[in-house]
Parts: C-alpha cells; structure tokens; sequence
C-alpha cells in the first residue's frame, strides 16, 4: 500500500532522514519505535506532505506521494494525527470534526463516522459547542483522533498518541486503536512508548539517527535483546 | 459647548470608525491566516477610488455598476499582489514579507502617481448622494447613510461567512494552525486567496466612502488611513475581526473628539493624537483588546 525507498530529508544542513525505507501493507499496522530525534516525527511529514523530501521515493498505491500537495494527499486517504494533537483550540468540537471532514461530499457517510466517533469516545458528543481548548489532554487526543477518521483515512499516520497523557488515558486510547486495527484500518503509528506500540502492531521498524536499525515482527522484537535494552527498559 | 455639536462629533466619529473598521478587517484576516501585515492594503484602497473615478467621470456610468466593476479591479490587484509579492515568499522569514509588502505599497503609489499626478482630483458624487438629511440635531448625507448601512451590512455578512460557512470555519481553522488545516486536507492557497479577495473588496468599498467623504483622490489618500486601519486592527487585537471593528470605531471617535473638541492650535495634531491612543492601549494591553494571549 505505501512503499517508502531510500527517503531522505534534509533541515538546511541537516539531515534528519537518510536512505529511509519501509512498507506498509494493507491492513496491516506498523510502528515505528525509535528515541528522541530518530527523525519519525520527519518521516511522517514526509509522506503526508508537510515536508519535501531531498531525495527518495514515496509510493501510495502506485502514486508518487512527493509530488503531491498535503490537501491532496489527504483526499487519496492518508491521514495524519499529528504530534501535540494540535486540535483547533478556538473551534468548538463539533466545527474541529467538521474540518476532519472537509473533503467529504458523501453526507450520509460523514453522518455514519459522527455516530462511529460519538460511540467510540462518548466524551466528545457530550461538549459538541465547547471550544476544543477546553478539553484535557487525553480528550483532545480523542479529539484528534476522531478528527482524523471524519476524513475517511485509508492509512492513518498517528504520531505519539499516548504523549503526555497519563497512565489510564494512555490505555483509553490504545484501545481506541485497537478497535480501529479490528475494523481493519491501515495504521502507521510512531511511539515512544515501545511496548505499548509493539504489542498492538503486526511488523515494527526501529530507527535510529534518520534510518532503519531493525526491523520485523512485533512478537519477535518485543523479545529482542538489543530492543529491549535500548526501548523497553531492559528486563521487563 | 453645546451637547448637539458632540452628538454630532460623536456621529462623524463613529462614521469614520466605522471606514477604519472595514480596512482594518482585512488586514486583520490577512494577519491571521499569513501572519503578514499588508502594507499595500490602503493602496489597494486608492487603486480601486480612481477605478471609480475613471467609471464615473469618464464612462459616465450609474453608481452601482461603478462599485461592482471597482470592487473586481480591488479583487483583482489583491489576488495579483498575493500571487507575485507574497505566495513566492511563503516560507520565508516575516520581515522579509514584511519588506516585500512595502515595497509593493509604494509601487503601487508611484504607478499611480505616473498615471494621474500629485495633483488632487474631484471626485464628485451624484446630487442626490449628497443630499442632507436631518435626524433630530443630525445631520447626515445620502452617502454618510449609507455608509453606515453598509458597513452594518458587511460586517454581519462576514461574521455569518466566517463562522457557519465551510471556507469560513476553514478560515479560522488556518488562522489557528496551518499545519494541522493542511492535514484536513484544505487547500490553504484557497484560504489564503478568499481573504485577500474579501480584504481587498473591502478596501475598495471603504475608498469609495473616503473619497465621498472628502470629495477629492490623489494617489497618496490610502496611505494614511491605511495606517490607521492597521493601528485599529493592532488595537482591537490583530487577527481579530470584532477586534478590528471594536479598534476602528474607538480610533475614528477619539479622532473626531479630538479634533471637534480641543482648541484649535493642537487639533492639527490629530493623527499623532490617534498613534497616542494606539500606545497607550499596547502599554496596558500589549496584545489588544481582543487579542488572543498566545499571539503575545
């Protein structure tokens, strides 16, 4: 479904992805595990067209992502839940889930994914008029999430969902993912938090400054000794 | 000194606030989405009055197709300025759009002051648009009437525009995070175009009450009340837009306080008596009346 080869991203003189590849199939759920300043957070802008790419290549069934513009990657299906929820603070709830849905003509369809949204997280039907500002962290993360599937994404790029949230939201959203993997969306989730990550992924990548390290399936890396040292904080 | 004469201080104010209001508006929303301050904006202003002054004196066409065919040309200067001057710019630095905005403000003087020289010209209203009306102790034009009505008109119109319409929410999304609006898949260049489309309309219909006001243009008229209606919108809290309303009516009241009321050896002084105002209000309330704490 999306095929990354050798991407590289360059800030000025910097390079914070190089000769990154991966690939994500459909249905399948994908972390990317890696430390502070691996260049995840770079490579999901890459593919959702925040950021030009200096060299690679970037497919999405058959089409070259980088020579699309971010609106236009998001009307092919990719969507992005971006690092610090970044939610519209000064909209209310209802107009944040409004602009997740602003390429959708199908009514009928955008009136379904308000239902799925209100059942998954109950919270967000309760303060449809609130400003967005005045949501917690772990509902503006809710927030986003919804925001993200009123736009009908058939890969959903999540970047550290559970950041800053504490221990008991952290688990709210998580199972919020996990129903999604069961309804079989696509999922490439970036995450600090490893084990969390590894456990509802199917494949992981780990990278490290700006490409992959080790890469394979989630039950198999989860038992890793180098990953464990490095992300899971050795014997756990 | 009778009440009626402050009443009617109080009224031109209010009308002049008002004028102001409508610039600063666009700025405003300009400011919001680009974080660019539109120094061309009050010459978009003067472009569109002597468009009017060539339909109306020239072509002799009627009044109404003489603001529709002016407000397109606005439109049209404000859409080719964003696309030359600031699109290529996009991801540069704030002070170089900043520079790139003045340069096309005084461009945009100069082609003018090319075409029709320094020299004032009269532009003239039709008889019945000048026509006194008298309301109780006020006295007020055909034109200052509507005047009035339609900045009422305008400003209700956007506040619907802005927050029940689609572009509209898509607006305050963008002047929120323009990141996160590309990630709902809105086209910004869209945005961006539909505010300097309605900012530079708006302008051109402020001109038009300007040059009715003071029944003369020359090419530098947008200059200074551009400055002013960039102050009301700092005042009010730029990238607010009932900022802009609220900075434009307080600067065109305390102008014309200033200016009916003080003797006449200071009221000369009346437009440093307005920047007076606007830094007093910063030194209380750095970021304007209205404005948004995290915009500090």
């Amino acid at each position: 479904m999306l095929q990354i080869s050798n991407l590289q991203v360059k800030y000025g003189g910097i390079t914070a992805v190089n000769g990154l590849s991966l690939q994500v199939n459909e249905n399948e759920t994908i972390a990317l595990i890696g430390s502070n300043g691996a260049g995840k957070t770079t490579t999901l802008h890459a593919i959702s067209g925040l950021l030009k790419p200096s060299q690679g290549e970037c497919l999405y069934q058959g089409m070259n992502l980088l020579k699309m513009a971010a609106h236009d990657i998001v009307a092919r299906g990719i969507v992005h839940v971006p690092e610090g929820r970044q939610v519209f603070t000064r909209l209310t709830i209802e107009e944040n889930l409004r602009m997740g849905a602003y390429l959708q003509k199908d009514r009928q369809l955008v009136k379904q994914n308000y239902e799925r949204i209100y059942e998954m997280f109950p919270i967000l039907k309760e303060r449809l008029r609130q400003s967005a500002g005045t949501l917690s962290g772990g509902e503006q993360q809710m927030l986003a999430i919804g925001r993200a599937l009123m736009s009908n994404p058939k890969l959903l790029l999540l970047d550290e969902p559970s950041m800053g949230l504490s221990p008991l939201l952290t688990q709210q959203v998580f199972e919020a993912l996990y129903e999604l993997k069961k309804a079989g969306l696509t999922i490439l989730l970036v995450e600090q938090n490893a084990y969390e990550a590894l456990e509802l992924s199917d494949r992981a990548y780990v990278m490290e400054t700006g490409s992959i390290t080790i890469e394979g399936n989630s039950v198999d890396l989860i038992r890793d000794p180098k990953v464990k040292e490095a992300y899971l904080g050795g014997e756990i | 000194m009778p009440i009626d004469y402050i009443i009617g201080q109080l009224v031109n104010g209010l009308r002049l606030g008002s004028i102001y209001a409508i610039v600063a508006i666009g700025y405003s929303i300009v400011y919001g989405i680009l974080k660019l301050i539109n120094f061309a904006h009050g010459d978009i202003m003067t472009l569109g009055v002597y468009a009017m002054l060539i339909f109306m004196t020239m072509l002799g066409l009627p009044i109404w197709m003489v603001i529709i065919l002016s407000m397109m040309i606005s439109v049209c200067a404000g859409l080719l300025i964003e696309r030359l001057a600031y699109r290529p710019l996009r991801s540069a630095a704030e002070e170089t759009t900043l520079v790139s905005s003045l340069a096309v403000s005084t461009l945009l003087q100069n082609v003018l002051l090319m075409i029709f020289s320094a020299q004032k010209q009269a532009f003239l209203l039709p008889d019945y648009m000048t026509e006194l009306h008298t309301i109780g102790s006020i006295h007020l034009s055909t034109m200052n009437i509507i005047t009035f009505a339609s900045v009422a008109v305008s400003l209700v119109v956007l506040i619907l525009v802005i927050h029940k319409t689609r572009i509209g929410t898509a607006m305050r999304a963008c002047s929120e995070n323009l990141t996160a609006a590309k990630l709902m898949g809105i086209n910004i260049n869209k945005v961006i175009v539909f505010a300097f489309a309605v900012g530079s309309a708006l302008a051109c219909m402020a001109g038009f009450m300007l040059a009715g006001e003071y029944k003369t243009v020359d090419p530098a008229m947008g200059f200074v009340p551009g400055l002013k209606a960039f102050c009301a919108a700092v005042l009010g809290g730029i990238g607010s837009l009932g900022g802009a309303v609220i900075g434009g009516l307080l600067i065109g009241v305390s102008e014309m306080l200033f200016a009916g009321l003080m003797p006449t050896t200071v009221t000369a002084y009346r437009d440093a008596f307005v920047f007076v105002v606007l830094i007093l209000v910063l030194l209380f309330k750095p970021t304007g009346i209205l404005g948004s704490r995290e915009r500090a």
